[in-house]
């Protein structure tokens, strides 16, 4: 097996650390790697798509779970697919539309593992209906520190079970997960769009008119001040059925193509984006934006995956990449996310469209993100000096309203908010104990947020 | 581990009484650092600590009770070797650091002229941080040039401080930093390195082999996770300094932290405090010998 050294970092493009990095072609290489990992310990990585260091492993090893074999297993009859901890969503929708199945829930690009989307519990814009990732799984394969492979059940093992989903690969190495798929009749949705003027406006829109659609999700407009603070554009859908597409389209309904598309430049200047730039690229998309319209059937791509049609975008943050930020705030605190949006308007920061969306019940995982409530995620340069200060005082107005940050989007936060924003991480860190008892199960995130085995942070360094 | 916005989580500065590495130390833990090493020479406290590997409160409180002892020591050492280093108050120091936000404050002893006693060194620093986010060697001594021209033992045991233990704990923390996959390396070098001066050219001859050290270091340890920074102040008022006419572009310890702290977020290599002196030494460096055999200072 090769293993080999490299600098990794996440999406965000921040922080690079050293490791060795083996890519296994099966399972029982895994199992070996497993077996004596060493002493800077072990982390999965899929596809780097987490925007921090929950992916990364200084000086230990990462076990780089793409080269996995690509195995997927649909019932067409039941909808239940088993597919490898290294496929991605991609392949897997590939594979799935064309019988008539769509993956229960997908995050805003197609660029992840099945094993990162298990471990990072994701959730996409059906939350408010159909909750996220680890409320669709059926069943999971780990292979645990020392090699052994185990199946677990929300019913076998509901400990591990729960603390692997949103466990951000501490647990151990996602090889494979059962999950069940949803019926679509065709490859489109069928969307809405409508524009708001505010934010006040937008949240009233999202309480009233959620329920009806199954995706919702709203973009809105942080460097817009003034009366226009927080203003957006809403996009709701459901999955088209075969009689609502254009002629043409229906001789194929379920084709699903989606093309390489667009590359960013590998490169990009400092500080291209800045104020300024996005300032203006906000204005145009929301002028853009129709003042509200209706029943547009819209590919799947398009309407999930709107970023995925520029790769290597992160790109044009140039060297110093970006931060996302993402929280959530419980239904009743509402006070705290006009506070948010308020300050992130008025710090004057380059902010992209940021997403804001409602969430609905969460799942029973300890380290699960959502909840109940509003999340907002942002995109900022890190080159910014301001945003230490700025995220911290987010940290503390988010913990302080009974929300959270969502860990695959961090890359920043230490590890004294981590328990307020996650009052069940003890529950989680006895089930990764019993899971992993040496705590060779490590990442640059679970240093940072000392998320090791032993609690205190301190035993990252084995060596 | 430095995270996405370069705020740290541990320090380890060498040189603990140092006032422009105290300030580093002091200005990173205001950012977000919560655990700190300070190794420093020769103190009873700093024994006490190590044997024991307590924390920091129990340090604060033995820093207080060997005070009396530390100094005496640390002066009667300091006028053997016929340098006056400068001097903050441990005690002090642990407390402003808590003040600051630290959770723990630690100290151990550190001779940067006995080489072989640094792996100790670094051994306790892990031992009582976990991994190592910043390295600040920060030690040195000024001297007093007419007295080391006087004294070539004297000028031998200065350049031995300034220059030699350096090379042994920048290959320290090299490897420290190498394992770990992470991590900086902070050298503070000087202007008096970049072109040396008649006034100081001892200072500056082992300030400029350090200098050379640590970019070559920067080099060996490209690719490795790990970094190294070099940071070249200009004149910097500290007891160190105390008495000397200030230069044009004097600056302060706090400025100089600040520098490095705004170094750590962008990865930089070589930071000038304060930044125009880039530019003047760009132009002091090709004044023809004669005229800068003559400068005043």
């Amino acid at each position: 097996m090769e293993i080999a050294q490299a600098l990794l970092t996440g999406f965000g493009r921040t922080a690079p650390t050293r490791a060795s990095v083996a890519r296994p072609r099966s399972v029982h290489e895994v199992a070996e790697l497993l077996a004596a990992p060493g002493a800077r310990g072990v982390i999965a990585r899929g596809l780097g798509s987490s925007y921090g260091d929950a992916a990364q492993c200084a000086g230990g090893l990462v076990i780089d779970c793409t080269g996995l074999p690509p195995f997927m297993n649909l019932d067409r009859k039941t909808g239940l697919c088993a597919a490898g901890g290294g496929v991605t969503l991609d392949a897997l929708m590939r594979a799935l539309l064309p019988h008539g199945w769509f993956v229960p829930v997908t995050p805003g690009t197609r660029r992840v593992t099945v094993g990162g989307a298990v471990a990072a519990d994701v959730h996409g814009k059906n939350h408010h209906v159909d909750g996220s990732m680890g409320h669709h799984v059926r069943s999971l394969t780990l292979v645990l520190p020392g090699g052994e492979v185990r199946t677990v059940t929300p019913d076998s093992d509901p400990a591990l079970f729960w603390a692997t989903v949103g466990g951000m690969g501490l647990t151990g190495v996602i090889t494979e997960a059962v999950v069940q798929c949803v019926p679509v009749e065709t490859s489109y949705v069928c969307a809405d769009t409508e524009r708001t003027r505010d934010l006040d406006h937008m949240l009233e829109v999202m309480a009233a008119t959620d329920a009806h659609h199954r995706y919702s999700v709203a973009w809105i407009d942080l460097t817009a001040r003034g009366r226009a603070t927080g203003r957006g554009v809403l996009t709701r859908g459901r999955h088209a059925r075969r009689d609502e597409l254009p002629r043409r389209a229906r001789k194929d309904p379920l084709a699903f193509a989606p093309g390489r598309g667009l590359r960013a430049p590998g490169w990009a200047p400092p500080r291209l984006l800045n104020r300024l730039t996005v300032g203006a690229f906000n204005e145009a998309w929301y002028r853009k934006a129709p003042r509200l319209r209706r029943n547009e059937i819209q590919g799947i791509g398009a309407f999930f995956h709107p970023l995925d049609g520029v790769r290597g975008w992160n790109a044009l943050y140039g060297p110093r990449g970006l931060v996302q930020y993402q929280f959530v705030v419980p239904f009743g605190a509402e006070e705290a996310l006009r506070e948010a949006v308020a300050r992130l308007s008025g710090a004057g920061v380059a902010s992209f469209l940021a997403v804001l969306k409602r969430f609905g019940p969460g799942n029973p995982a300890p380290m699960s993100f959502p909840m109940p409530g509003w999340t907002l995620a942002l995109d900022l340069p890190a080159g910014d000096p301001r945003l230490g200060r700025l995220f911290a005082g987010l940290d503390e107005l988010v913990a302080g309203a009974g929300g959270r940050v969502y860990l695959a989007k961090d890359s920043r936060m230490p590890a004294s908010v981590l328990a307020r924003m996650y009052p069940r991480l003890p529950e989680w860190n006895a089930a990764r104990r019993a899971a992993d008892p040496d705590g060779l199960l490590v990442s640059d995130l679970a240093r940072r947020l000392a998320l090791s085995g032993r609690g205190t942070g301190h035993e990252g360094v084995l060596s | 581990m430095k995270n996405a916005l370069g705020t740290v989580a541990t320090v380890l500065l060498l040189g603990g009484r140092s006032e422009i590495g105290l300030a580093i130390t002091a200005r990173l833990v205001r950012d977000g650092a919560r655990r700190v090493v300070l190794a420093q020479r020769d103190t009873d406290t700093a024994r006490a600590d190590t044997a024991r590997a307590d924390t920091a409160r129990a340090d604060t409180a033995r820093a207080d009770t060997a005070q009396g002892e530390t100094a005496q020591a640390d002066t009667a050492q300091g006028d053997a070797a016929g340098v006056h280093t400068a001097r903050a108050d441990v005690t002090q120091a642990v407390a402003a650091l808590k003040e600051a936000g630290a959770d723990e404050v630690h100290t151990i002893p550190f001779d940067a002229a006995d080489p072989g006693g640094h792996a100790a060194v670094f051994r306790a620093a892990r031992e009582r941080l976990g991994d190592v986010d910043v390295v600040v060697a920060a030690f040195g001594v000024l001297g007093d040039q007419a007295a080391i021209e006087r004294d070539p033992r004297a000028a031998a045991r200065a350049a031995t401080v300034n220059f030699t233990g350096h090379v042994s704990t920048g290959l320290h923390a090299a490897g420290l930093l190498r394992a770990q996959g992470h991590g900086t390396l902070v050298v503070l070098s000087s202007v008096a390195g970049v072109r040396v001066r008649r006034s100081n050219f001892a200072y500056g001859a082992a300030k400029a082999g350090l200098d050379a050290f640590a970019h070559g270091l920067a080099d060996a340890l490209a690719g490795s996770g790990a970094r190294v920074m070099v940071v070249r102040p200009g004149f910097v008022r500290t007891r160190m300094t105390e008495g000397q006419p200030p230069a044009p572009f004097a600056t302060t310890p706090e400025q100089v932290a600040g520098a490095v702290a705004e170094g750590l977020r962008l990865d930089r290599l070589t930071v000038w405090v304060p930044a125009p002196l880039k530019v003047l030494f760009a132009g002091l460096r090709t004044i023809p010998r004669p005229l800068w055999r003559r400068l005043p200072r």
